[in-house]
């Protein structure tokens, strides 16, 4: 009969033993935080789909009326695309010079009388600077080249609404940052690291100076001891998780949703990984194999399963890969709740998460040797 | 019925007899030692008493049960120390006495407790940082939680400097004077005889001895001996001289007593030969030199068993 009363005071043990050690506890909550911070701050500044674009507006009036600075609506269009990021540089300096000082590559210059020209239907040039072996000068002339087609349009018909506007249009998917998919890859990350090095670490230990033997002697029960660790790290998991969520929104700015859904994978996949941890230390002859085959089992998932990186960005045969890695499935589903709303492929991900974990719990369970033959 | 009966145990790691057919039954009430040498077996005979072990073959019953196959209900019954007794680092001794009373459901009451195994002073301080006395006292306290008739100490006080060996005696005395029954394992000989009313001398698996320490000295040792300081050249005189067995080592004339009457002319002899004597005694052997005659190893200055080759430990 499994004893709620020996879980509870099996978890108030450890829970205490946890929070006094100063090292588990970094670990556990502070370290995941400390990757958001990193990772959304490298990533942020050159983040996401905007190019930073240089531009020397030569073309600075003075004008009648705003209407006749045709040079700063056509900058304004541009802007308004959201492809790109105009930064200014001031009309006396030497354009290519500052570009080459800047290491940048992206610019535009327009000429002075720009928008003289354009109001009075004369041929004038904008020149678009790029390096043509950098991906994104693509991005800018294309850019360039659609604002300089509507302005054509318009000038033909420069009293009525304009023939072809742009709209920026919103699709969810494209809208994703990368701190959106960092915060389930790290969450991810957490639900692995935490409970599985601490298990292989524990168990191998407790075998080591005999402290399995010793607890055998009390009623205590092997699937006992287990519950109670496992309800530890679902506990560390989910403090872990708001800490994470609320630094991902509030200093990053992501977009996540946050529902019950998320649950079963917060319970699952601390279960899971506690009891592959234990299994590991369990089935190997002293701590030190035991930390190998731990790191053998861990570092796959920790870089292949989706944490740092999206899976979409690695190679075939590294997507393949990490289909066979049970964490995989876990950030997937963190993933297709959070950042894609994507709930029927999340069930899948469940239904996979919740197989390996029963086979893995009972697995640990049954290997899992108090006393010796 | 004994709390303990065991009867042709063997046990076996791969070649190995790590127990080579032992006998022998712990009465109610007794301190009972198993003594020997480190790899003489002890462990694994009180581990697989408390069932913690797997016997190949022989008949083990403690308490009337047997202990692999019905563990559950004799660790309910029964306290143990481990060798090398650890626990959780982070826990103080007061944190785990609850903790154990928890997991086996009964109320202790912790400051009696505490006071039993001399910790109070510490029952606050976390494991890791208590000396590997208090270690060792706690792993008594947490023995006790449950109320035992029965305790398992293997090797309780190995490690320990004198005045925790001492603390952890006094301990062991008082349980034994509340009537519990003890069955524990030491190498160290004074630990026996302090504490033990029967000792059980195990070696290679067997035990080669087995009673009261008067009665294996009586079994085992040899008679009363006269040793007299003296030279080598007085040991030869004696030889030529007298028909006693005279053995020399070291400056001591040892001479094996058939009658006391050997004595005098043993005596008479060392005045006759004009050379120097000095001390005389009469003595007989003690547990030690039981031992060292049993065991292939002797006895160092802490009375600790250390293995010699067989040629180092003789006496000529």
């Amino acid at each position: 009969m499994v004893s709620v009363r020996r879980i509870a005071s099996d978890f108030r043990v450890f829970s205490r033993g946890y929070l006094r050690n100063k090292f588990g506890l970094f670990f556990g909550l502070v370290f995941p935080v400390m990757l958001i911070l990193i990772f959304g701050a490298i990533f942020s500044g050159a983040s996401s789909e905007t190019i930073n674009v240089y531009v020397q507006n030569q073309d600075t009036g003075p004008f009648s009326t705003p209407q006749m600075d045709v040079a700063t609506q056509f900058l304004n269009s541009l802007n308004s695309s959201g492809t790109v990021l105009l930064v200014t540089v001031n009309a006396s300096e030497n354009f290519s010079n500052y570009l080459a000082d800047h290491s940048a590559s992206d610019g535009i210059v327009i000429p002075k009388g720009f928008s003289a020209s354009y109001l009075a239907g004369q041929e004038v040039n904008v020149t678009v600077y790029g390096n043509p072996t950098a991906s994104t000068s693509g991005i800018v002339s294309g850019t360039v080249y659609g604002v300089i087609t509507y302005f054509n349009l318009k000038y033909y018909n420069p009293n009525a609404s304009p023939i072809i506007g742009m709209t920026p249009a919103t699709v969810n998917t494209e809208q994703t940052k990368y701190v959106d998919f960092l915060i389930p890859g790290l969450i991810g990350f957490s639900i692995l690291v935490s409970p599985m090095f601490s298990l292989v670490n524990i168990s191998s230990e407790y075998k080591k100076t005999k402290l399995f033997k010793q607890l055998s002697l009390t009623p205590l029960t092997k699937m006992e001891w287990l519950a109670s660790k496992v309800i530890w790290y679902i506990t560390l998991t989910v403090s872990s998780f708001l800490l994470m969520a609320v630094v991902g929104i509030f200093v990053f700015d992501a977009h996540i949703t946050l529902t019950i859904w998320l649950i079963p994978f917060l319970i699952l996949g601390p279960m899971l990984f506690s009891s592959l941890g234990m299994l590991v230390g369990t089935v190997t002859k002293n701590p030190e194999t035991a930390g190998i085959i731990g790191n053998i089992v861990t570092f796959p998932m920790m870089f292949l399963a989706g944490t740092f990186f999206p899976i979409s960005s690695m190679p075939q045969y590294l997507q393949s890969i990490a289909q066979v890695l049970p964490l995989y499935y876990i950030i997937e589903g963190l993933n297709n709740i959070m950042v894609y709303g994507n709930y029927n492929g999340a069930l899948v991900d469940l239904a996979v998460v919740t197989i390996i974990t029963v086979i893995i719990f009972l697995a640990a369970i049954r290997v899992f040797k108090w006393r010796e033959d | 019925m004994n709390p303990i009966e065991v009867s042709f145990l063997k046990k076996y790691y791969g070649d190995i007899k790590a127990i080579d057919g032992i006998t022998f039954s712990v009465n109610p009430g007794e301190v009972f030692a198993l003594l020997g040498p480190n790899g003489a077996g002890k462990t694994t005979a009180i581990e697989i008493m408390e069932g913690l072990r797997k016997r190949d073959e022989g008949d083990v019953k403690v308490l009337g049960l047997d202990p692999w196959k019905e563990g559950h209900k004799l660790h309910k019954k029964i306290g143990v120390i481990p060798q090398d007794f650890t626990f959780f680092e982070k826990a103080t001794p007061r944190e785990a006495i609850i903790y154990y009373s928890d997991l086996f459901g009964v109320k202790t009451n912790l400051d009696q407790l505490l006071k039993e195994v001399l910790l109070e002073d510490s029952a606050k301080v976390l494991f890791e940082n208590l000396s590997g006395g208090q270690k060792q006292k706690t792993g008594l306290a947490l023995a006790l939680v449950n109320s035992p008739e029965l305790l398992f100490l293997d090797e309780p006080t190995t490690g320990l400097d004198p005045n925790a060996r001492r603390a952890i005696w006094d301990v062991i005395r008082g349980l034994k004077a509340k009537g519990k029954t003890i069955i524990l394992t030491t190498h160290y000989l004074d630990e026996a005889q302090q504490l033990s009313d029967r000792v059980a001398i195990m070696d290679h698996g067997q035990i080669v001895a087995i009673g009261t320490a008067d009665e294996i000295i009586e079994q085992h040792g040899s008679g009363e001996r006269l040793e007299i300081q003296g030279s080598r050249e007085l040991a030869n005189y004696m030889i030529a001289n007298t028909e006693l067995v005279v053995d020399y080592h070291k400056g001591v004339i040892s001479i094996p007593l058939k009658q006391k009457i050997d004595a005098l002319a043993a005596l008479a002899a060392a005045e006759q030969s004009k050379l120097d004597w000095g001390e005389i005694h009469t003595r007989r052997d003690s547990l030690d030199d039981v031992f060292v005659k049993l065991v292939s190893g002797m006895v160092n200055e802490h009375g600790e068993i250390i293995i010699e080759n067989k040629s180092n430990s003789s006496n000529n």
